[in-house]
Parts: C-alpha cells; structure tokens; sequence
C-alpha cells in the first residue's frame, strides 16, 4: 500500500515542474518565431519586387504587394504568419507556385527517415564506445578514443562525406554518391542509396554523444557506492551493467537527446552533398533562391525540433535526479 | 621566457603538442602564405586541370588549372582571419551582456538571458542560413553573421562564470567601498574569468571555420573572387570522382586547423583529461 502513495506523492510533485519546463519552452518557441520574422522580414529588396523582376512597372509591384498582404503593417502580417504556421498552412512559395505546406510533407518522411537510422546507430555505437572508454579511464583505449572522438567533434561534415564518397563510390564502386530516394524504389536500392549519407551523419553524432556518455559513467563510477559493491568483491562487468547504468540512464538519455540536436547542423551539408531530397536540402534551396515563406517554415521546423530535444533531455534529467524535485 | 616555454611544453600531453603545433602552423602561414605563394591567386597557370604532384605545381593544378598550393595559402588567410575576428567580437559582446547581466542582476539579468535563451533555441546553422538569405554573404556580412551566432553561446559561459565571481567576498568589498559597476567588471570580475574565457575564444573559433566553410561549401559564404578554403573544397567538387588534390588539400586543411585547435584546448583544460 505505502509504495504507489509514493509514487503519486513524487509524481505529483514533478507535474507542476515539467509543465512548467513545458511552458517555458513553449514561451521560447514563440519568441523564436519572433526573430525568425523579425529578421527574414528585414530583407532589403522587396518580396513582390523579387518575384516580377527589375523590369516590373511600380503598379505591377504595388499590386502584387497588395495580393500578397505586404502592404499590412507588421504586426498584422505577423499574426497572419504565425497562425499560417500553427494551422499548418504557412502560404505559397514564392518560387515554385505551389503551397509550402505541400512540398515541405514531400520531404519531410526522407529526412526523417535519415534522422530515424542514423539515431539509433549513432546511439548504439556512441553507448559502446562512451562506456567502454568510461571504465577504461586513463588507460590507453580511453585516450586513443578521446582523441579521436575530439578530432570526429572538429572535423567539418564535408571532410566526411567527401571522405565517404571516395572511399565507398570512387574507390571502392560500392555505394552510389547520389541519393536517389522515389516511393518506387525497393528497399535495399533505398537503403544502400542511404548508406553514405547515414554514416556521415553518424560520424558527425556519435563522437559528440559518445563524449557525453562517457562522462555521466565515469561520475557514476566515482560515486562511493561502486567502491562498496568493489570491497564486497562484486565482479567488475556486474557494477557496471547492473548497478552504475541504471543509475546513468537519466544522464545518458539527456547526452542523447542533447547531441541528436547535431543532426540538424550536419544534414544541411549532408543532405546537400548527397542530393537527398530531405528538408535541411530543401531550406538551403530556398536561401539560394530567396523563399522567405518556405524558409521561415523550414527554420521553424528545426527551431521546434530543437526545442523538443532540448525539452526530452531536461525532463528526463528532472525525473531521473531526485535532489531536482525537491 | 624560454624555460617557463619549456615548462609548458613539457606539462602538455602529446595529443596537446600535436595541436598546438597544428595552430601554430596555419597562423603561420595564413600570416605570410601570400608571400611565399608561387603563382598569382587568379592566375590560370597549368594547361591540365586536376594535374597531379610536379615539381612545378607541388600541389598540382584546380579545375581551371590553377595552382592549387597558391590558392590554399590564400584561402587558409580568409579561413583564419574570419574567424579569429568573429569569434573576439562574439566573445567581446557576450561577454560584455554576461557582466552586465551579472552585477546588475535583477530585471537586466531576466531581460537579457531570456533574449540570449531565445537565440541559443535556434540552431547556429539554421540561424546562419536565416540570416544569409535575409542580408547576403559578403565579406564583412559574413563576419558579423558569424560573431552573431555565437554571441549567445558565449553569453551562457560567460555569465555562470561571473555569477560565481560576482557572490564571493572581494566583489561585495568592492561594492561597499562604493566602486562604480564598470570598475567591478573590468577590474574585480574580468581578470578572475579570463582564463576560461580564452579557452572559449578557442572553441568558438573552431566553431566559426566549421559554420563558414560549411557556408562556403554550400555555395552561400564567401564568394568569387574571394575563396576561403570552404569554398576551394566547392569550387573543385567536380574533381571528386578522379580523387584530385585540389579537393582534398583544402578539406585537409580545414581539418587540421579545427582538429588541432581542439585538442589544444581539451590539453589546456584545468584538470586534464581527467
């Protein structure tokens, strides 16, 4: 009987927290959306100006101001904006005559998709290598993986690919540097046309992850309660795996979370070298031709992903470290 | 000088040597490159495109046979110098706001790490792409979108570490004998947080000559006629299937200036690698 009123008591406790977490991120979100408009709204040359040419009349400009509500103060245009955004209907692309709303859901499932494989690899690999360098510590495995998580950390996501690309498709002639990604293709065409744009995100995740999880085991495995299961004689795989990790999952998990946030600035190049048809390709298209409406809704896209991941990793800090629901 | 150098020499682990020899270098050359460039930057020198090693092109030749050697060291100067900027003026304004924000404490302190809380929520890359597409890439552009990016991650650093210093003793003893709130920040707080700060500087250099090669490599960072190493690595993209030096010496490049900075900085670290 007493354990659930526990538990309730606890949860009840962490509800007010995390809906405040919540909240708060919510808050950000909307101020982010704030100096998205704010500064793609700055442009210097005019939206209508941009889509008739130089050689357009001022009424042709005027009139096209007009029909794309330019003409509104800014606040107004703003509100239009945000609620375009939330309904899900963010307007028409400038350059490709179509809804924004319907090319963005085009790319969107390939990049997901990306970001779904190269995750759960990531993790897998960033989990052996973060634990197996954390109870090595100081030895040689620990500073040759140090060193070369570091050098993965600073390496620019191009270098990779480029890597990549040399390596498996020009050498090798095993993996095509292409992305060719259509509904029609079979799975393994799909998978083997992804190979080379989930191992470099990957090599741009994993060592920033595996750094964090290295970490959160090693301060485990300061903590006085390894000395005490070590006096006793309990085998040293055992105190890893069964008394240092469940203690580390809040910490790791947040790692996660934290540097999955990579993958965003890494598939802007990656998604680009390789022509995925994903959204991150998409957005730089749309700063090379200027489409304020689909950028913005790219952008905010990735701000509210970021913001999502940001969120996952503090609420499961919160419900994994008891002194913070005091 | 030369014994304390030595000192510090021997103190760095290996890994920290390497990097500290990898910076050393590309200041080096971004400082006097030009000077020992063989070829004028522009010139179209070599017949070939995409010609190998010779004794007359060390690095051979890019896609419109230039020389490749020539470029690089020109290109390293953009890289090196566009980011040393960037990051002193990002670590300048955040940690201007970070002071401020500190020992004014209070509404000042909410106001401004809200906005800093808004610009750290959106993604530096993403903010940057905003940011291009809205003002444009030319070269002093470039440097302010740059130093922008990073303001707010700086800020973040900056003002933890002068929270700490702003609640110890000699701060308050500052303020009872009635110093002004610039007196207390430049002389009370900022000489305690200067080392942590400079290893700072480091790191958003680093990130800075990711974010603007990676720029540069899209095609929306520095522009012709002007070519940092990022866009060397572009410009010679179509060499890739033929493994050409002219995309793989500034990619290297590139790697070895952020690689070493990084393991320079992790050595620098109070405590090691502990």
């Amino acid at each position: 009987m007493a354990a659930p009123a526990k538990t309730q008591s606890s949860l009840a406790k962490l509800a007010p927290l995390i809906i405040r977490r919540v909240l708060s991120s919510l808050l950000t979100l909307f101020l982010v959306s704030l100096v998205i408009f704010t500064v793609s709204g700055l442009l210097p040359g005019d939206a209508a100006q941009e889509v008739l040419g130089q050689s357009a009349t001022a009424e042709q400009v005027a009139a096209l101001r007009h029909d794309m509500g330019l003409d509104r103060p800014a606040h107004v245009r703003y509100v239009a904006w945000l609620g375009g955004i939330v309904r899900g209907d963010p307007g028409m692309s400038y350059v490709a005559n179509m809804p924004v709303s319907q090319i963005i859901s085009d790319r969107l499932p390939n990049s997901l998709t990306l970001a779904a494989i190269t995750a759960v690899i990531s993790t897998v690999l960033a989990l052996i290598i973060g634990i197996s360098s954390a109870i090595n510590r100081g030895g040689r495995l620990d500073s040759a993986l140090n060193v070369t998580t570091l050098s993965l950390v600073a390496m620019p996501e191009f270098l990779i690919a480029t890597l990549g690309v040399l390596i498996f498709s020009v050498k090798l002639l095993w993996l095509p540097s292409i992305a060719l990604v259509t509904p029609e293709a079979s799975w393994s065409a799909m998978l083997r046309s992804m190979a080379l744009p989930v191992f470099s995100l990957t090599c741009v995740v994993v060592a920033q992850m595996a750094r964090m999880t290295r970490a959160a085991v090693a301060d485990q495995l300061d903590r006085p309660y390894v000395e005490m299961a070590k006096l006793k004689g309990v085998p040293f795989s055992r105190i890893v795996l069964f008394h240092v990790m469940p203690n580390a999952v809040g910490p790791v998990v947040n790692a996660m979370a934290l540097s999955l946030s990579y993958l965003m600035g890494g598939a802007i190049i990656v998604e680009t070298i390789f022509n995925f048809p994903g959204l991150a390709s998409l957005m730089v298209n749309a700063v090379t031709s200027r489409d304020m409406p689909l950028l913005q809704s790219c952008a905010m896209i990735f701000c509210a992903t970021y913001l999502a991941l940001m969120l996952v990793a503090d609420i499961v800090a919160i419900l994994a470290n008891p002194r913070l629901r005091a | 000088m030369s014994t304390k150098l030595t000192t510090f020499l021997r103190g760095l682990p290996v890994s920290g040597r390497i990097g500290l020899a990898l910076v050393v270098f590309w200041l080096v050359v971004a400082l006097v490159g030009p000077w020992l460039a063989p070829y004028s930057v522009g010139a179209f020198v070599d017949q070939d495109v995409f010609s190998g090693i010779s004794s007359q092109f060390w690095l051979g030749s890019d896609y419109l046979g230039r020389d490749v050697l020539s470029r690089v060291l020109w290109g390293s100067r953009y890289t090196v110098f566009l980011a040393l900027g960037a990051a002193m003026i990002a670590v300048c304004i955040g940690t201007s706001f970070a002071l401020l924000a500190a020992i004014r404490g209070g509404w000042t302190d909410e106001v401004i790490s809200r906005a800093m809380d808004t610009f750290i929520s959106i993604p530096s890359k993403i903010f940057a792409l905003v940011l291009v597409a809205a003002f444009g890439s030319s070269l002093s552009l470039l440097l302010v979108i740059a130093a922008a990016t990073y303001v707010p991650g700086n800020f973040r650093i900056a003002r933890a570490l002068a929270m700490n210093l702003v609640a110890l003793d000699f701060v308050q003893v500052a303020r009872a004998r009635g110093e002004g709130s610039v007196h207390i920040a430049l002389r009370e707080v900022l000489p305690n947080m200067i080392h942590p700060l400079l290893a700072d500087t480091g790191l958003r250099f680093v990130f800075v000559v990711l974010l603007l090669s990676g720029l540069s490599f899209l095609g929306l960072g520095v522009q012709p006629p002007h070519a940092d190493l990022g866009s060397l690595v572009r410009e010679n993209i179509s060499g890739i299937t033929e493994g050409a030096l002219a995309i793989i010496v500034p990619a290297l490049a590139i790697a070895t200036l952020t690689v070493g900075a990084n393991l320079l900085i992790d050595a620098l670290k109070p405590g090691g690698k502990a």
